[in-house]
């Protein structure tokens, strides 16, 4: 049996609202994903250290702050440094048009706004790791 | 009713419903927003067992079904109170002159979240946040600058703050104090529900015991010295916004409540003294009826359990005095300026509920903080339903609507039912310890979620109606990185030239008074005027208190 992909969901920051995070992640365990939610207020550096303790296979983190800029970039830096390069990194919340560019030039796969139907993500996650495990065969 | 018509309306009332049967009907649930059935038609039948005089009433006369003032708003127009801030005091500031003046009759601060959680500017924590989500606040001196030019002792300020509520209402009143501004003259509201911050916004610091205490605390501090102030806003719009449904707002909303009255007759203080000086905050979210009914249902449960089971004495402990916030959890990133249609109903079933204030969400924030043109328009939205519609002609103009009474009475029932739950599991702190309002508000959001995908609601712009989607750019605020520069400058400053003895001296005497049982806010104030920062007063009560960690679970 192929085993499911594991997504680590984070909330960043010191942000509260974990209300698109929980639904999230009910969605993509019901879509037979494996799910970690670390629960609120984490720092950069503990989403970064569950992720390689878990072993995650996608990061994503969901943010409504408006930190998004520097949350994002933390976490991605410290991702590089720790060997998780190949890790692909998504997120959602409160995300303003014009920061998805700069967010996706950091090196963020997709970002999912409000409104998004949760299936849309469940199937990126999939279509990304059917991607890296072909990459992985042919390469 | 008299038994013959009773038995021809029941006759008559199968009649019509078979016909109904045989009668078209669309392809839709007939259900509200939190997914309640609704029948096709009320009738006497459903109002049969509600009493006039008992049950419903005249406005300003207990039960309050009906309003809390005998001329509702022909004697005073609720209190349009955007809730705003952003970026630095001098921002936030600025938009405050500019809504009071479009009209704007009251205030309202929106803290960032380093201020929410009692986290300096400079802290690490706070990096990348300052300044986001509200205006940043870290002492007196910007507690000064955010109210420069407006007369404290005149306007009411209402603050959405929890966990350090105390430590924030201290520098709010220490500056007020420093303008001329007596205590006795201070209006206003601090949030102060740390209850509903476990259950569903999670700006908690610490934990619930000790939360509590501080709260007692503010009562009591108010109630002697700031009889103008409401001391705490007993809120149910973070737990709609969690995902909850209509009926569990309610419910958990007064179940807070009533914990909060509890809390304070266990400190000692009389329930006529301190329950005048609550006040509530509900959520007006897009199911027109069954908002205004929730809102009429509050009254009425509130008044009866005030007189009837905590045996207040005093009128003014019986009725419940609200605000209201048009639902942003309803809003659309999808073609924005719908949004502003869906706030003009958000608000209008705010205002046929009764309710004392309204603040009205701008079309652009699913999108970031709203512009100054985004908040006029929500404000002129207002103006509108005050002064064009005339539903303020007549008092709760919806009363004795057959559905309206009987809807009122079932959330009435169904919230009832959520009370005798939450005492089986020994009240609202054990239920929060148990994960039962995270577990119930946390099911409804999905299942919400999922009816929405599955089309059975339909959200225009979001799942229907699609066309426009692509054209739907609007302006948005933008908050700069220089913000937090300047902030955590402007703190490098106030460290270096207060009297940083006394600021240690009168930090050590709040943390014995923390330690043991003597009220912390005369303390906080002379530490608030001393310039000690909002970190430092955080950090003294969390050596005391510890912090509060909420278990990981979805």
């Amino acid at each position: 049996m192929k085993k499911p992909i594991k997504v680590l969901v984070a909330k960043p920051g010191l942000d509260g609202h974990d209300r698109g995070a929980k639904v999230v992640a009910n969605a993509l365990r019901d879509a037979g994903m494996e799910v970690i939610y670390t629960g609120l207020h984490q720092t950069p550096e503990m989403i970064v250290e569950a992720a390689i303790q878990e072993d995650a296979d996608v990061i994503a983190l969901s943010i409504l702050s408006g930190a998004h800029m520097t949350l994002f970039k933390r976490v991605r830096s410290l991702m590089e440094e720790n060997d998780l390069a190949d890790v692909p990194l998504i997120g959602g919340g409160i995300i303003p048009d014009q920061d998805v560019g700069p967010l996706k030039d950091l090196g963020v796969r997709e970002v999912f706004g409000p409104g998004t139907d949760t299936r849309e993500i469940a199937k990126f996650i999939r279509n990304l790791f059917e991607e890296n495990t072909s990459k992985k065969k042919t390469g | 009713m008299n038994p013959k018509l009773k038995a021809a309306l029941k006759e008559k009332r199968k009649e019509y419903l078979d016909k109904t049967k045989k009668s078209p009907q669309l392809d839709m649930d007939f259900t509200t927003v939190s997914s309640e059935p609704v029948d096709i038609l009320y009738t006497p039948e459903d109002v049969e067992d509600i009493d006039y005089m008992a049950d419903i009433g005249f406005p300003g006369e207990y039960p309050y079904t009906r309003g809390v003032h005998p001329n509702m708003y022909r004697g005073k127009m609720w209190t349009m109170r955007l809730f705003s801030g952003f970026g630095s005091a001098k921002d936030t500031n600025e938009r405050y002159h500019y809504l009071l003046k479009g009209g704007q009759t009251g205030l309202s601060v929106a803290f960032d979240l380093p201020t929410l959680y009692g986290v300096d500017s400079d802290n690490p924590r706070a990096v990348g946040e300052v300044g986001k989500c509200g205006v940043a606040i870290d002492s007196i001196r910007d507690m000064e600058t955010l109210f420069r030019g407006i007369d404290l002792g005149k306007i009411t300020v209402s603050m959405t703050i929890n966990g350090p509520a105390v430590i924030v209402f201290a520098l709010f009143a220490a500056n007020a104090q420093n303008q001329g501004v007596p205590l006795e003259k201070l209006g206003g509201t601090t949030q102060n529900d740390i209850l509903k911050e476990y259950i569903a916004q999670k700006s908690f610091i610490f934990p619930p015991e000790p939360s509590m205490r501080l709260i007692a605390d503010k009562m009591e501090f108010c109630t002697k010295n700031v009889p103008l102030w409401n001391t705490i806003s007993i809120s149910g719009y973070h737990i709609r916004e969690a995902g909850s449904t209509a009926v569990q707002e309610l419910a958990f909303t007064l179940a807070d409540g009533f914990a909060y009255v509890e809390a304070g007759i266990e400190a000692g203080l009389d329930i006529d003294e301190f329950a005048p000086r609550l006040s509530f905050f509900f959520n007006s979210h897009l199911d027109f009826f069954e908002e205004i009914c929730k809102f009429r249902a509050a009254r009425r449960i509130w008044a009866r359990r005030m007189r009837e089971k905590y045996g207040a004495k005093n009128a003014r402990s019986w009725l419940m005095r609200f605000h209201t916030q048009t639902a942003g959890c309803s809003l659309t990133a999808q073609q924005p300026e719908n949004n502003i249609v869906r706030t003009a109903y958000q608000g209008l079933a705010a205002v046929l509920g009764g309710t004392q204030s309204l603040h009205t969400n701008s079309m652009d924030e699913t999108l970031a903080l709203p512009t100054a043109k985004a908040a006029r328009i929500a404000l002129r939205t207002q103006q509108i339903i005050a002064y064009e519609t005339g539903v303020i002609n007549t008092v709760d103009p919806l009363a004795g609507s057959y559905f309206v009474e009987a809807q009122t009475k079932k959330m009435e029932e169904q919230a009832e039912e959520y009370f005798r739950q939450i005492d089986e599991l020994g009240g609202v702190i054990k239920a929060i310890e148990a994960g039962f309002f995270a577990r119930e508000i946390g099911r409804a959001a999905y299942e919400y979620q999922k009816a929405v995908e599955r089309e059975r609601k339909v959200i225009v712009g979001v799942n229907d109606f699609l066309e426009g989607n692509d054209d739907d750019e609007i302006p948005t605020l933008y908050i700069d990185e220089k913000v937090e520069r300047d902030q955590v400058a402007e703190l490098k400053r106030l460290r270096e030239e207060r009297d940083n003895g006394a600021v240690s001296q009168k930090l050590e005497t709040l943390r014995k008074a923390a330690e043991g049982t003597e009220n912390v806010l005369p303390h906080l104030l002379d530490c608030a005027k001393a310039g000690a920062t909002k970190g430092e007063m955080t950090d003294v009560f969390k050596g005391v208190f510890g912090e509060y960690r909420e278990p990981a679970y979805f």
